[in-house]
């Protein structure tokens, strides 16, 4: 119960966050990426605010033995640079260049983005789906 | 510049940097949300509800706000429906080969100075920017 309601609370941060940066609006970001138009630097100070407050509160967190609801930290342990990182990040770049979204600001607009977001997210999370299965089988 | 909105931007970045921050601390995951969205389909029975939660507070707290300011809730998609269901395979397949987008990497992993995730933003970056520049300035779509 704890943990769910502390999974609420990081998600409704995260939403209002979102909205509020105006990230749930593809031409804002769009913006950004098109570096030889009319450019929009917002993005970078979206990046720049969540990646001071999280570079900070981590290593606050991090000192700390366990989290609060849970019996461990499950932080990644890969080190290593392999082609499916970088072929994936290249394909999620391509993505997101050609629309101007990605999965957090997809689904923060799921409740207004009508049909359009409706249908990116259907095509989002089927490859997510299937793949997964498909690497964990 | 004249969409130049740097004190909301950082505002923003701040409430998702303080998400991060809560779910690390108190549910110790990092909040990418690719693997949080994810892993649902094959999250084990204590491993569902949390997530779900998450994601309901993703979608419904935007839906709340908008209805105090309406004029937040804008979703003006530039392209066709059929290139925003490309887009969004191209997004759905990248982040699970890539184990993470610009929350999951771009905030939470770069913040520990991991260095895949570091790589994997630049490429990201430099591969939407590409993408951006082919579409509007050489198709001219």
């Amino acid at each position: 119960m704890k943990r769910a309601l502390s999974g609420l609370i990081a998600g409704a941060l995260f939403g209002a966050g979102l909205l509020v940066s105006q990230m749930t609006n593809p031409p804002k970001v769009l913006a950004f990426l098109d570096i030889t138009g009319d450019w929009d630097p917002s993005l970078a100070f979206v990046m720049g605010g969540a990646l001071l407050v999280t570079f900070i509160g981590y290593r606050l967190i991090l000192k700390r033995k366990t989290p609060l609801f849970e019996p461990h930290f499950r932080l990644p342990t890969r080190s290593d640079i392999d082609i499916r990182l970088l072929l994936g990040a290249g394909i999620f770049g391509v993505g997101w260049g050609l629309v101007g979204l990605c999965p957090g600001p997809a689904l923060a607009s799921a409740s207004f983005g009508g049909t359009a977001v409706t249908i990116f997210i259907i095509c989002m999370l089927i490859p997510m789906v299937i793949i997964r299965r498909f690497l964990s089988a | 510049m004249e969409n130049f909105t740097p004190v909301s931007a950082t505002l923003g970045g701040v409430l998702i940097g303080l998400s991060a921050v809560w779910l690390m601390a108190a549910n110790g995951r990092i909040a990418g949300i690719s693997g949080i969205a994810g892993g649902l389909s094959a999250a084990k029975k204590g491993d569902r509800g949390w997530r779900i939660a998450f994601l309901i507070g993703l979608i419904t707290v935007p839906f709340t706000l908008g209805l105090l300011k309406p004029d937040l809730l804008n979703s003006d998609f530039t392209v066709s429906l059929p290139l925003i269901a490309l887009g969004g395979l191209l997004v759905g397949i990248g982040v699970t080969l890539g184990n993470g987008c610009t929350s999951g990497h771009g905030v939470c992993g770069n913040a520990r100075l991991s260095i895949r995730s570091l790589l994997a933003t630049i490429t990201f970056m430099t591969t939407g920017v590409a993408t951006v520049f082919i579409v509007h300035h050489m198709i001219g779509a």
